[in-house]
């Protein structure tokens, strides 16, 4: 494959980028320091990628989106048949109901930039007769709860989005792989208490490059938080108001 | 890329407070652990920094729950590797287990490996590890090139032999209190073959053990030995192995076997008497048939209790300790009849005890490999004995010239360590100089080295 990567310096997007590299997978990473970048490509070579190459990409800046999907098709010998995305940010109900601004970035990050570096990569998929575009989500996405209201909006503004192009475009040769990862053990969520059903971040890896590989629409990590979700969802809302999570 | 930066102030106040313990699970402290990619910033307001937390007693606790500490594990990335001369450069976090799967197939394997691939390469400089290798290959530390470490004041400096080597020498066995180590540069091992060629004999009694387990020495370069420490006697078999040449090791699909956990604290009384009496029969017996040698897995032949994830888990809630101390060569074998006496007169009875013969010491300041034979005792820690044996075999190998690993210990007196250790004034005039004001702490330099907590 010929991957364009954001997200691949931390957490499941670092073990992800490294199965591809395993398997020799090429890779272009985009990200917003240059350094973070380089020393990220040093450890996918080493892991065993035929090539690794960087290129400057801010999820906050819009603008930077175009370019970057033109410099890493440049990169890939003119085009690129993958495009992932794990790059997100995550903050705590209390406080994103605390702080505007941290609101705004949230919002901005997980929802509103999100889906227009997708339609940028997307139209450079599709001008190449398609490929995979794989996103992470968040079962935040699929359930209103307490703790993740705010976080949980964008994440379910995105998964909604995302379902949308695969019912359009999977036709046309552009499938979308809609991850949504249940609680997993990154730095993200070092700081949360830990749910049962917690995963690690190489066995998501590995259930979403499966999903990758087959180009399965909507994939859970680990497989169990569908049934999980399955169970919050059909909570009745007296129980919801009750409840802490 | 943009991920959540570790929300937390200048003080990360807003990190909760957690528990805290090492791989004895005893002492269990309060504390609050940053667990970040970017050890380079979560070491900014650290006081210590920690791996996967291996070992055993104190020495990655903080010093009170007020201190930070930085988790390195998730800074684990490969920086070079030149696969012409094997020098590797990683981040301290890089775990062993991740290391082996990567390059041993490629024909690259650690200089040393302690007995678990869960360790970082931090924590391996940290504890000066050593292995079944150690009278031929020395420590770990003796095949660093360089580290990178913030120190105590903040600044963050690469050092090697040629470039602060005092604070290179201290920290190689400082047990993290030198600096946070954010950088590991090591010469990997050329390995012909990723299989063992091994062999196994018994011995009927210690002197014959220790014994052997030289004159294996001169032959082998992976060499350890279990004594049977329920029979007077000391019995006990001797492990011996050698990388296998393509040829010995023949055709095979080399994969890497995967591990079982403990699913809960098994209840106090598994390990009581009878049951391992007769786990130490069985051990003895399966491995006395004969002394022919076989091609063995690495796993099984390195990391044994790896294929059990979480097997501390198996001494209950109460935890364990170990007790590895090395002892002078003159002290001889009867040393291990005096441990033996000991033990039991404390009601305390291990059930294996592993013996290893050291070579060399290293360049560490509080290195712990010394030239004589190594002894590794279990215990499941007791609120009535565990202190008085400590104390006691304590009393003895202070009075041999010997000493402790401070990567097992949670019970040893500050008396006794400065008795054991007069390398220490040595140590601290490098702390004096690069942490005057002791930023970098632990639970384990409050109890051992005078630290204020």
């Amino acid at each position: 494959m010929k991957v364009v990567f954001l997200g691949a310096t931390r957490g499941m997007g670092r073990s992800l980028a490294r199965l591809m590299a395993a398997r020799g997978d090429r890779l272009v990473l985009l990200g917003r320091d240059p350094e973070e970048l380089r020393r990220s490509a040093a450890d996918l070579e080493a892991a065993g990628a035929p090539h690794v190459s960087t290129v400057s990409c801010d999820l906050l800046n819009a603008d930077t989106f175009e370019p970057a999907l033109a410099d890493a098709a440049r990169q890939l010998d003119g085009a690129f048949d993958t495009v992932v995305v794990t790059a997100g940010i995550f903050a705590t109900q209390d406080a994103l109901e605390r702080d505007a601004a941290l609101r705004d970035r949230v919002l901005t990050t997980d929802f509103t930039n999100t889906i227009h570096f997708c339609e940028a990569a997307r139209t450079a998929l599709l001008a190449h007769g398609g490929g995979t575009l794989c996103v992470f989500s968040s079962v935040a996405g699929d359930a209103s709860r307490k703790p993740v209201i705010i976080y949980g909006a964008a994440k379910a503004g995105l998964s909604h989005y995302l379902n949308g192009l695969d019912h359009k475009f999977r036709a046309e040769g552009l499938a979308t792989v809609l991850v949504k990862p249940g609680f997993v053990r990154t730095s993200m969520t070092a700081e949360l208490p830990e749910p049962p059903f917690a995963g690690d971040p190489d066995d998501v890896a590995k259930t979403v490059l499966r999903a990758i590989d087959r180009k399965t629409p909507v994939v859970y990590a680990p497989p169990v938080w569908r049934f999980v979700m399955l169970v919050i969802r059909n909570l009745p809302r007296a129980v919801m108001r009750k409840i802490g999570f | 890329m943009i991920t959540a930066p570790p929300i937390l102030d200048a003080r990360g106040a807003s990190v909760p407070l957690g528990r805290i313990a090492g791989w004895g699970r005893s002492p269990v402290v309060e504390g609050r652990e940053i667990v970040s990619e970017d050890l380079v910033r979560s070491t900014r307001f650290a006081s210590l920094t920690r791996g996967l937390g291996r070992s055993y007693g104190d020495a990655s606790l903080p010093s009170s729950s007020e201190r930070l500490v930085a988790g390195s594990r998730l800074a684990d990335r490969i920086l070079a590797f030149d696969p012409s001369t094997g020098l590797l450069r990683a981040e301290a976090g890089l775990s062993l287990h991740a290391l082996n799967r990567l390059l041993l197939t490629r024909g690259w394997f650690t200089p040393v490996t302690p007995g678990t691939q869960f360790v970082t390469l931090g924590g391996m400089v940290a504890a000066d590890v050593h292995g079944k290798n150690h009278h031929s290959a020395g420590t770990f530390g003796r095949h660093l090139e360089a580290l990178r470490l913030r120190t105590g004041s903040g600044e963050i400096l690469d050092v090697g032999a040629d470039s602060e080597p005092e604070l290179f020498r201290a920290t190689q066995g400082g047990m993290g209190l030198t600096g946070h180590i954010l950088e590991v540069a090591v010469r990997m091992q050329r390995v012909p073959s990723p299989w063992i060629l091994a062999g196994v004999e018994t011995a009927p009694d210690i002197e014959t053990l220790v014994e052997r387990l030289r004159a294996a020495g001169r032959e082998w370069p992976y060499t350890v030995a279990w004594a049977d420490f329920l029979r007077d006697d000391g019995r006990g078999i001797l492990v011996k192995g050698r990388w296998a040449t393509p040829d010995e090791a023949g055709i095979r699909a080399f994969e890497w076997p995967g591990s079982v956990g403990v699913p809960f604290d098994m209840p106090n009384w598994v390990l009581g008497g009878p049951l391992m009496r007769v786990f130490n029969r069985a051990y003895y017996l399966a491995n006395g048939i004969d002394a022919r040698t076989a091609i063995v897995h690495p796993q099984p032949f390195f990391y044994p209790l790896d294929a059990v994830r979480d097997w501390n888990r198996v001494y209950g809630r109460r935890g364990m300790t170990q007790y590895q101390c090395v002892l002078p060569s003159a002290c001889g074998a009867e040393a291990f009849r005096t441990l033996i006496r000991i033990a039991r007169s404390h009601d305390s009875s291990p059930y294996l005890v592993v013996v290893k013969d050291f070579g060399v010491e290293g360049e560490g300041l509080l290195s712990f490999p010394r030239p004589g034979i190594t002894f590794t005792l279990d215990f499941p820690v007791s609120e009535r004995t565990t202190q008085r044996l400590v104390d006691a075999l304590n009393d003895f190998v202070a009075s041999t010239g010997g000493r402790i690993y401070l990567a097992k210990d949670a019970f040893t007196r500050a008396e006794h360590f400065r008795a054991m250790e007069p390398r220490l004034a040595e140590f601290a005039a490098v702390r004096d100089r690069w942490d005057p004001e002791r930023t970098i702490r632990s639970a384990q330099s409050v109890r051992l080295f005078g630290d204020a907590a």
